[in-house]
């Protein structure tokens, strides 16, 4: 009887669409940034306008790099820890396929102008449906694989994973509830303030869920891995687990602070976020302090740096989110772009950091080789990058704080001092080292690009480690 | 709410708080001698070399997540939150939209009072009350008419002298307290597109512009068919107290090519000026009007 082994394709399938998915979503970003700048580069064509392609940015950022991520690292970490392979290949394979169809039809759809125009969640009836059907069979692959684990202990990896797969699936299907009128347009199942509550609802724990409990599951197994140490604390990964998936369902409403929500919900999506801090940090310091013993590493490991900048980048976002939802600094801070730069502090720091270590630690093990063509490649992407999240949140910080402060300004006669216009000229500047900030990071991606290439194209020196462990 | 829905949220608010303080005393107790040992892991391995430590929370971390929970449940004394729980203080943003707009109307009052005693005319002629009227403007009127107050495409430019409702001090106040509605009807579904090419033939022809003459001819006869007159006129000039545009003067709220004028012609026209004496009342509402009135006077 053959041995029994992991599946490495549909992980390998993943990997390699997170680096394709990665640029494309970035360059769009980028772009965007650029019409920011220079309104004229949207060419007078409607399917370049702003207005279209930023839905384009954020989903393809969140979901096809963020999505496949999460996947690539959620099949292969929870074979290896449960140290069984895959359920349902076939299902797995489908996940793939169907996943990036979504996004196809998302990267034409969203350019079309067809959208149902709730934020992170454009994609019409059609869409969402084929979406719902994906995110099922990964809930079945992936908690078939617990079911049959061979090993007693759940992995604390895997709990993260599936908080995150259970909730977005609860997410998706209730916030797109809709009604169609054809096969390209519906009209969301609720009206005025309860749509917008659903949806930062939904919104909200898509920050917390897709954003934070998948790349939390990325975090547990690669840094240990990684620095080669036992994870710092098991009791301080259960009270931040339960606490934190608990927490962030309440978060929603401080996105409607001083709107029409009833005042008792914008009440309890502050004070909720508030209680967010400790949670939220308890995952940074079970991260960092997982590498006591092993600081010298830091030294000479690129990707463990990668790893230990994301999760300053994710204390300092979890930081910053807990005092902006404070109403009396949301009133200052909201509509402004320091929410721009509070929202990438998370996404290219945290986010795109914890993915680009993970993905370098994987990459070599799933293509055979010892390991990445050249870390001093690695070293150099993440130095770019980290300039690159410099610069776009300093800038934002400044641009956001001021337009707060120039739009609560007040002449003598009691008018407001500032038009919405005069408030946007004095942003070129701050936009322009936004832009430079992102032309950093996608030139940090493109390093990527050359390594990951260089990796898989070389000679393959190791044998694939395949091989199911024995419990 | 119902009472019901008020103690569902108040139950749930209140068990997530407790059950978070309840998980955090119980990590944070855990303490058998064996278990709490610094350095010692759980005994668990999984994927060849992953295991855990199981060191105590660090001490400043439980003091962080205390005094979150702790302010948590001071704010939602004071403040709503549980349900129909008003809060000890009985705070709400209505009530504190209203205050702020009083304590304003009581600073800034008199300033616009004093300005409203003037007749629109006069008023344009004074600086100061401009300089407060353009930010008024800016704020207010621009995202339609531009900064400039030179209009887009269906919104009217007010920097020039056509008016669709007069230009005098008093209906310019008018249209910005009550606001306007322009329909031009939809008639698209009676023409067929030899008569539409006959009829803007004719419209081109009555704003001083080239068309062929044949086409002119036939359009005129199309025209009166549709009883076009009864609001433009027979001559074409409008009504310029009710709202109805001059086709005469080729100047176009929606544009004057001919493809924009068979567009018009075929679908309609809503324009919209919305109603501001709810928001902006009778004092700014003058001040705006004279500063509208001065682009042009």
């Amino acid at each position: 009887m053959q041995a029994e082994t992991y599946n490495y394709k549909v992980v390998r399938q993943f990997s390699v669409m997170t680096i394709v998915w990665g640029v494309v979503g970035i360059l769009v970003g980028v772009i965007i940034a650029a019409q920011l700048v220079w309104p004229a580069l949207n060419f007078d064509l409607p399917w370049l306008h702003f207005g279209r392609l930023r839905p384009l940015h954020t989903n393809a950022v969140i979901f096809a790099f963020g999505g496949s991520a999460l996947f690539a690292t959620s099949y292969y970490i929870v074979q290896r820890t449960c140290q069984v392979r895959l359920f349902a290949s076939g299902l797995a394979s489908f996940t793939f396929w169907g996943w990036n169809l979504v996004i196809v039809l998302a990267a034409v759809t969203l350019p079309l102008g067809l959208t149902s125009g709730k934020e992170y969640a454009e994609l019409e009836w059609p869409i969402d449906i084929l979406i719902a059907v994906v995110w099922v069979s990964y809930a079945i692959v992936f908690f078939g694989t617990i079911v049959k684990r061979r090993v007693k202990h759940i992995y604390v990896a895997n709990w993260f994973f599936g908080a995150f797969i259970l909730t977005v699936a609860v997410l998706h299907i209730v916030n797109s509830a809709a009604l169609p009128v054809s096969l390209t347009k519906s009209y969301s199942a609720y009206a005025g303030t309860t749509d917008a509550m659903v949806q930062w609802w939904y919104g909200h724990n898509a920050v917390g869920f897709f954003l934070t409990a998948g790349f939390l599951g990325m975090m547990y197994y690669f840094i240990p891995k990684q620095a080669n140490r036992p994870v710092y604390s098991y009791r301080l990964s259960v009270v931040h687990f339960w606490t934190l998936i608990s927490l962030y369902m309440w978060a929603g409403p401080h996105h409607l602070h001083y709107t029409a929500l009833p005042d008792w919900a914008q009440s309890l999506g502050m004070v909720f976020s508030l209680m967010l801090l400790a949670p939220s940090w308890g995952g940074m310091i079970n991260g960092i302090m997982t590498l006591s013993g092993a600081w010298h590493k830091l030294r000479t490991d690129p990707i463990l740096k990668f790893m230990v900048v994301s999760l300053s980048f994710y204390g300092m976002s979890t930081f910053e989110g807990p005092m902006m939802s404070i109403k009396t600094v949301n009133a200052l801070s909201h509509y402004t772009d320091w929410t721009i730069g509070h929202v990438h502090s998370g996404a290219l720091g945290w986010v795109g950091f914890i993915t680009m270590g993970s993905m370098y630690f994987l990459i070599p093990k799933l293509f055979g080789k010892k390991e990445m063509y050249s870390l001093k490649l690695i070293d150099l992407h993440l130095w770019v990058a980290t300039i690159g999240i410099v610069l776009y949140i300093v800038s934002m910080w400044i641009a956001g704080v001021m337009q707060g402060l120039m739009w609560q300004e007040l002449e003598a006669d009691g008018t407001l001092a500032n038009s919405f216009v005069q408030s946007l000229e004095r942003m070129y500047p701050y936009y322009t080292v936004r832009l430079l900030g992102g032309v950093l990071y996608l030139v940090g991606m493109l390093i990527m690009v050359y390594n990951v290439w260089k990796t898989i194209a070389g000679p393959s020196t190791e044998p694939v480690e395949q091989q199911v462990q024995p419990a | 709410m119902s009472g019901n829905w008020s103690l569902y949220i108040i139950i749930l608010t209140v068990v997530n708080i407790l059950g978070c303080f309840w998980i955090i005393r119980w990590t944070a107790k855990k303490k058998t001698a064996e278990e709490a040992k610094q350095g010692d892991t759980t005994g668990h391995t999984w994927d060849g070399d992953l295991q855990e430590f199981n060191n105590p929370l660090p001490r400043w971390w439980l003091w962080l997540f205390y005094i979150t929970i702790v302010f948590a449940g001071i704010y939602l004394a004071l403040y709503p939150g549980l349900g129909d729980y008003a809060g000890k203080w009985e705070w709400d943003q209505e009530s504190q939209y209203k205050q702020e707009m009083a304590a304003a109307d009581k600073k800034y009052g008199p300033l616009y009072a004093a300005y409203a005693e003037k007749p629109i005319e006069q008023l344009a002629k004074d600086k100061k009350a401009m300089a407060s009227g353009q930010r008024l403007f800016l704020n207010y009127c621009a995202t339609c008419h531009g900064s400039d107050a030179g209009g887009a495409i269906g919104f009217p430019n007010l920097s020039d002298k056509d008016w669709l409702y007069g230009g005098s001090g008093d209906q310019i106040k008018t249209s910005i307290l009550d606001g306007r509605v322009g329909a031009m009807p939809a008639l698209g579904a009676g023409l067929t597109p030899e008569r539409l090419d006959a009829i803007t033939a004719y419209v081109l022809k009555l704003s001083g512009r080239e068309a062929d003459a044949k086409q002119v001819e036939v359009g005129k006869a199309v025209y009166s068919e549709l009883a076009c007159f009864a609001c433009h006129g027979q001559d074409g000039k409008g009504n310029a107290t009710n709202g109805f545009p001059n086709l005469t003067d080729n100047v176009w709220l929606y544009g004057g090519s001919p493809g924009q004028i068979k567009e018009t012609l075929q679908k309609g026209r809503m324009g919209n000026m919305p109603a501001h004496r709810e928001f902006l009342g009778e004092q700014k509402a003058h001040l705006l009007a004279a500063y509208v009135y001065s682009l042009s006077n």
